[in-house]
């Protein structure tokens, strides 16, 4: 092959958008694109007038008026509306409580991984990685069937008479109902998002220099005051980053409380979807969503200042 | 020596009963797929009727065929486009707006899905006003799942790429290679394995995702999980156990495989490095 030499205008577009700029620009653009301006648009959207089939336009021009119309009614019916803000609490609640489970369940379970034999550790994290490729909604709907009267676990459950307790903690409406209480949702979340948190935590205690554990033994430490002293103030990246994957994606979580979730348990997924699909009330569900993502902007925010971290760290 | 022994046990225990909640919904999946009493709690006896009931169900045939075809269109755009994305967030420390493309690239990660679904739909349809299209249906669906599938992509391929050894790119430039050359022949093999566990994993994303497809989802592009959302709701339904049951042997065979073949791979090349350093 004979490499004809470079004119001038091809030196110039490879200049411009060959190689580098290249790589950058299609997925900055495609993401710019199709994930930053639609929240633009949301929020346009927000302070539209719904028309019978489709949203009024904010800025019209007819027979030389300029007409801009901003209509802010479904954020006053949001902040007059206490149901409104009972629902966002208890989504903060609910994300709040299976991040704690999460963490509580998959904290020990991480280490105990990480501390296992190495050979077995590959198999282990195969097993944990394998439920998350099989699908999320099927597992989701085998719980139903799992906590209905009757079920394996709800059998468990009433036999070792923990219904009593979990009705006395107020989250089972009655004694032997498991299914469409906070308890069922909470279980569910808990369920779906604990691999969430086992992983970022393993890869992180995995890494950890186990001789820092040697010298606090014999500087005197205890196996229970080294674990507290060093083994968790050295994860608390993976603890952080954990507990904002589970976090953040619960707060409007949708499928778990439409399918285990009962009409007590609120949750904003679920007031979004409503609005959207069957009040088809656009400019309303445009409101919900912006409230939602003022909510989850301060965890996105620590979300992403550690993802960052840990990128550019190695 | 006791207490060593009793955490020990104890380790184990809490990986045991870990895993027993993990894979106890799965399990029951299976299994009451062969139920004879449509209940889901009460065990009646074997068949295959409901398989049988499968076979015949057009609705979840068409919507497992168009799932199909958005999974795997997905899968390959978002391992091209998170491979791209690693590249820029791995290779160049330095450009601008590279923070609020960082930010952009994890946020889908967590973002609640009903308000991408919501904005994305919102986006589309003013387009539609203005232009004329895009119509609602598959192509509007690929898109959606494509911006999922892209941030988990870039988060599988950027881990590869880091543990990257720089210097046999640049050996490769100092021998005289073009920058497309050191791409194709000394980069891309030694991500190929994670590109093909990003292609898995979207691929799975794809097929299973509910909310985006339903906001983007038109007239007649009904996907398998939105007809199994659908029944799901109006309560327990067998048919449902058997497609659950169809996908858990054929992801898991799928993943095992190709985790044995990604294995077995790393660890030629493994092999071969230690035998070059060796040599």
């Amino acid at each position: 092959m004979n490499a004809a030499p470079m004119n001038a205008f091809q030196r110039l577009v490879i200049g411009t958008f060959g190689g580098r700029s290249l790589v950058i620009a299609v997925p900055f653009l495609f993401l710019f694109l199709f994930f930053l301006a639609p929240f633009f648009i949301v929020g346009k959207i927000s302070v539209s007038e719904m028309e019978t089939v489709t949203f009024k336009d904010l800025v019209t021009w007819s027979e030389g008026v300029l007409t801009i119309s901003l209509k802010f009614g479904s954020y006053q019916f949001i902040a007059a509306d206490p149901l409104y803000w009972q629902t966002y609490v208890a989504s903060l609640q609910y994300a709040g409580a299976t991040t704690l489970l999460c963490l509580f369940i998959g904290y020990p379970f991480a280490y105990f991984m990480a501390r296992a034999k190495s050979t077995v550790q590959p198999a282990l994290l195969m097993l944990v990685m394998l439920p998350f490729w099989t699908s999320f909604l099927l597992r989701v709907y085998s719980w139903r069937g799992l906590l209905t009267e009757g079920g394996w676990v709800a059998e468990v459950i009433v036999g070792l008479g923990l219904d009593q307790v979990l009705y006395a903690m107020g989250l089972i409406s009655a004694p032997g109902k498991l299914m469409h209480t906070p308890f069922s949702l909470v279980l569910g979340m808990t369920y779906t998002y604990l691999p969430f948190m086992i992983l970022p935590l393993y890869s992180n205690l995995a890494k950890m220099d186990l001789r820092l554990l040697e010298a606090a033994a014999d500087l005197g430490a205890t196996p229970w005051t080294a674990f507290w002293k060093v083994t968790v103030p050295l994860s608390k990246a993976g603890i952080i980053a954990g507990s904002m994957l589970v976090f953040i994606p619960c707060i409007g979580e949708f499928v778990i409380p439409e399918l285990l979730g009962g009409p007590e348990t609120l949750m904003i997924g679920r007031v979004l979807w409503d609005e959207f699909f069957s009040n088809n009330d656009w400019p309303m569900a445009s409101s919900v969503a912006v409230v939602m993502i003022l909510l989850i902007i301060v965890p996105l925010a620590i979300f992403n200042k550690y993802q960052a971290e840990a990128q550019d760290k190695r | 020596m006791k207490a060593a022994s009793f955490n020990r046990w104890f380790g184990r225990g809490w990986l045991a009963a870990g895993f027993v909640f993990l894979y106890l919904p799965i399990v029951a999946l299976v299994v009451f797929s062969f139920n004879d009493s449509p209940l889901p709690n009460v065990w009646r006896g074997f068949t295959l009727k409901w398989y049988e009931a499968l076979i015949r169900d057009e609705e979840m045939l068409s919507g497992l065929w168009l799932s199909f075809k958005i999974a795997l269109l997905t899968a390959c755009g978002s391992v091209v486009l998170g491979t791209l994305a690693a590249f820029a967030l791995v290779k160049y420390k330095r450009f601008k707006g590279r923070t609020l493309f960082s930010g952009m690239v994890s946020a889908p990660l967590v973002m609640p899905e009903v308000v991408v679904g919501l904005s994305l739909l919102l986006m589309l349809v003013s387009v539609q006003r203005a232009l004329g299209f895009p119509e609602r249906g598959m192509f509007t669906i690929w898109l959606g799942h494509l911006l999922l599938g892209m941030a988990y992509a870039t988060v599988v391929v950027q881990a590869r790429l880091q543990d990257l050894n720089p210097q046999l790119e640049e050996a490769a430039m100092d021998l005289g290679a073009k920058p497309h050359q050191v791409f194709w022949l000394v980069t891309l093999p030694m991500i190929a394995q994670s590109l093909l566990s990003a292609w898995l994993l979207t691929f799975t994303l794809s097929l299973d995702d509910v909310v985006l497809s339903a906001f983007l989802s038109g007239p007649g592009s009904t996907t398998m999980p939105l007809v199994i959302f659908s029944r799901a709701r109006l309560g327990l339904n067998p048919s449902v156990n058997a497609v659950a049951t169809v996908i858990v042997v054929v992801v898991a065979v799928g993943v095992v495989l190709a985790s044995y073949l990604i294995a077995r791979g790393e660890r030629r090349r493994q092999q071969e490095m230690a035998a070059a350093t060796r040599g």
